[in-house]
């Protein structure tokens, strides 16, 4: 079996389950339908391996540096002979990565759903969905140009939005979903604006050609594009940024997260899949694939993506200590983690020993995706066990629940950067990358990172131990193997997936490179993340008054951290208040009274002509006949002055 | 030969035409209608023959034309006729202020 061919398969699969399941889905029991989804899930991830085997020891390496692979493209629309958008898949180290981590992750959830969802009424459908994202976010990563990237972007915040919205009875999931959309639909439309100048820039859509265009030195393509410059950036850096605007909305960035937290509304699952492993991550992905371009051409760019990043990793952070819905806390904490990603790429260069960070960066996206789908598939479990999202209807649950315990653990250590669990490796590689780098965005992740083990410790102090709120214990459903075997699979990435040798396999320029690590560096950060850990203990390990003590005698910033920095109130104001008041209005008042004003005259103008003269229709033959002569007459008339 | 000049034919045709038209409006009843159109064809069949007579002695073209104009009214009169019996059997009379429904 050869590899383009199993590459091809990979994406093709997801979308035959969609296809079949949607078409079909009515006749066939909903249990066989999530089985088939699984097990063409399960199929994937098997290939996805092999695939990732392939392209890393046998065929995917030139001259000790590992380089694209395209295994199948053609020419979808030809324009010109310059011109053409093709679709394509291609394989190089980020893609196949992610080939990993999306069939990875999505297998686990297909399997974990199969019990989660048990008796849902739309369970098929909810399989059917499944397999979309699953393969528009394959299409996104092996895309060959932008514009295919662009497509299954679009596809990929279609089936977040059919996901979010799953429960549409519940209005709040309703609105959710729609934000969601809208959020990421207005940071598109920076997106497209982004791709439209770069490809108008370099005369191409084909990411490997654009990124050798417009980073070789002397180009003439690069000489046209950064010779003009607005409000001190390069014309090259706008639209770099603007696509990065693209990436911050799917990504969560700051000003754009507002719509992640809601998005929890979803099934947890789909939480875990889509607004924590997977999705969430495509804006990094973006900036990876085109990391070239950002660090050779546009520096300035990257380093505003590089404090665009720490700062919303701070913020979310602060904001995930003060929220009491476990999802929530959850989502903040991945937003946070993934601007950790974002501003890991910021700080990183081009050229040897510059481009650690886009390594390290990789690494955690890596490592994230293993620790943060646990993370969610456990809340679910514990979710799935007491029926609330609230911290409050939780505590001491660590016997009912033992093996969601060990391995939310597990994930807990990992995400808090304890050795030797994966976050570990990976924050590691970030902080110092950052500290070569940049001290102050160091400084930020580093305190952050301390956050990281607060919050993610006062989640887990408080579902499993603490005390529990009900004396007679809860209604607790047996977890089957199905919810369970996830679970555990995903631990063992959440423990292991730090030990493999990242740097060897994914660098920016394709060729080996040794992540730094210094046992004396990693001493701060591990010593900040324990300190957090005894003190989310001292705080939430056992029923107590200090915490609402605590949060009281700093309310103001309690407060406006738990209002999550009123930053929704913010948008409610502008878009209700100034963008209603001063666009919304008007332009309804214009289109009520001048466009429909203009339809309407039209209309009663004709009823009333019509109205005058149709009294001429008299039914009387001779008052006919009287007209007919009438013009007779005239037309003789006519005639008798025009011959005399 | 010329005892009777062109224009005394023509004010004959003029004023037949008129007495048509003047009957076609002020009667009511269809069937006299009908006749005023008779007079009116009859005035325009002299005027040809007399043109025909009186510019184009050589030629036939308006004899001619008579004869169509002749056959013509013929048919008409036989669909005016038939029109006419519809309308009695509908409304019970023939005079025209009472037969117009057929308005806005």
């Amino acid at each position: 079996m050869n590899y383009d061919l199993s590459a091809v398969l990979i994406l093709i699969l997801p979308l035959i389950s969609f296809i079949g399941l949607s078409l079909f889905g009515k006749r066939i029991k909903p249990e066989l339908s999530g089985l088939i989804g699984s097990v063409v899930l399960v199929a994937t991830a098997v290939l996805s391996l092999f695939v990732a085997y392939g392209y890393f020891f046998d065929f995917g390496k030139l001259d000790g540096a590992y380089v694209k692979h395209i295994a199948f493209q053609f020419s979808w629309l030809q324009f010109n002979e310059n011109l053409s958008i093709d679709l394509g898949l291609v394989l190089d180290p980020i893609s196949v990565m992610m080939l990993l981590v999306i069939t990875f992750v999505s297998a686990m959830v297909h399997i974990y759903s199969m019990n989660y969802m048990h008796g849902e009424e739309r369970f098929t459908m909810y399989y059917a969905y499944l397999s979309l994202f699953t393969f528009s976010m394959l299409g996104l990563v092996v895309s060959v140009n932008l514009f295919q990237m662009y497509m299954f972007w679009e596809l990929v915040g279609v089936s977040s939005f059919l996901l979010i919205g799953f429960y549409f009875t519940k209005p709040s999931a309703i609105a959710a979903a729609k934000k969601a959309f809208i959020v990421t639909r207005f940071a598109d439309l920076g997106f497209l604006i982004g791709i439209l100048m770069l490809s108008f820039g370099a005369k191409t859509l084909d990411f490997f050609v654009l990124i050798e265009r417009l980073t070789a030195t002397g180009s003439p393509y690069l000489a046209g594009f950064t010779s003009t410059t607005f409000m001190g950036l390069s014309t090259l850096s706008w639209a770099l940024l603007l696509v990065f605007a693209g990436g911050a909305g799917k990504s969560a960035m700051f000003p754009l997260h507002i719509w992640l937290p809601d998005a929890m509304e979803g099934p947890t699952p789909v939480s875990a899949l889509i607004h924590a492993a997977t999705m969430v991550v495509a804006g990094v992905f973006l900036v990876a694939r085109l990391f070239h371009v950002f660090a050779v051409s546009a520096p300035d760019a990257l380093s505003i993506i590089a404090y665009i990043g720490a700062f919303t990793a701070m913020f979310a952070a602060v904001i995930a200590c003060t929220q009491t819905d476990i999802k929530r806390v959850l989502a903040y904490s991945t937003i946070s983690q993934i601007a950790f990603m974002m501003f890991a790429l910021g700080v990183a260069g081009w050229g040897e020993g510059q481009n650690e960070g886009f390594t390290a960066s990789m690494f955690h996206l890596f490592t994230h995706a293993f620790f943060k789908a646990l993370l969610f598939l456990g809340a679910g479990a514990v979710i799935h066990a007491v029926h609330s999202n609230e911290m409050k209807d939780m505590g001491g649950l660590r016997k009912a629940l033992p093996i969601t315990h060990v391995t939310f653990l597990l994930a807990c250590l990992a995400i808090a950067g304890i050795p030797p669990f994966a976050g570990f490796f990976s924050k590691e590689a970030i902080l110092s990358s950052a500290f070569e780098h940049n001290k102050i965005i160091f400084y930020v992740g580093l305190i952050t990172s301390g956050i990281t083990a607060f919050y993610m410790f006062r989640l887990y102090f408080r579902i499993f131990w603490n005390k529990a709120p009900h004396a007679d214990g809860h209604n607790h459903e047996g977890h089957t193997w199905s919810m369970n075997i996830p679970l555990i699979i995903l631990s063992l990435g959440a423990v292991f997936a730090g030990l493999i040798p990242f740097g060897s396999f994914i660098s920016a320029d394709g060729k080996a490179i040794e992540l730094p690590f210094h046992l004396m560096f990693s001493i701060a950060p591990v010593l900040i993340g324990v300190t957090a850990i005894l003190l989310a203990w001292a705080l939430y390990g056992k029923k107590s008054e200090l915490p609402a003590k605590l949060s009281a005698s700093i309310a103001f910033l309690y407060q406006s951290a738990y209002h999550k920095f009123y930053i929704d109130e913010i948008y409610l104001f502008v878009t209700k208040k100034i963008l209603f008041n001063l666009i919304g209005r008007p332009a309804a008042w214009f289109d009520r009274t001048i466009v429909n004003g203009m339809i309407n005259a039209t209309a009663s103008g004709t009823v009333s002509v019509s109205e005058s003269i149709k009294g001429m229709q008299s039914g009387r033959l001779q008052t006919y006949a009287m007209f007919f002569l009438g013009g007779i007459l005239m037309l003789a008339a006519l005639l008798v002055i025009k011959f005399m | 030969m010329e005892h009777v000049p062109l224009a005394h034919v023509l004010i004959l045709s003029t004023i037949l035409f008129f007495l048509g038209i003047y009957g076609f409006f002020s009667r009511r009843n269809l069937i006299t209608m009908l006749m005023s159109i008779e007079l009116i064809l009859n005035s325009v069949n002299i005027n040809f023959v007399a043109f025909n007579k009186y510019v184009y002695p050589h030629q036939l073209e308006g004899v001619f034309f008579t004869l169509f104009i002749i056959t013509i009214a013929a048919a008409e009169v036989s669909i005016s006729i038939a029109i006419i019996i519809n309308l009695y059997r509908r409304f019970n009379t023939i005079d025209i202020e009472d037969t117009k429904n057929m308005k806005f």
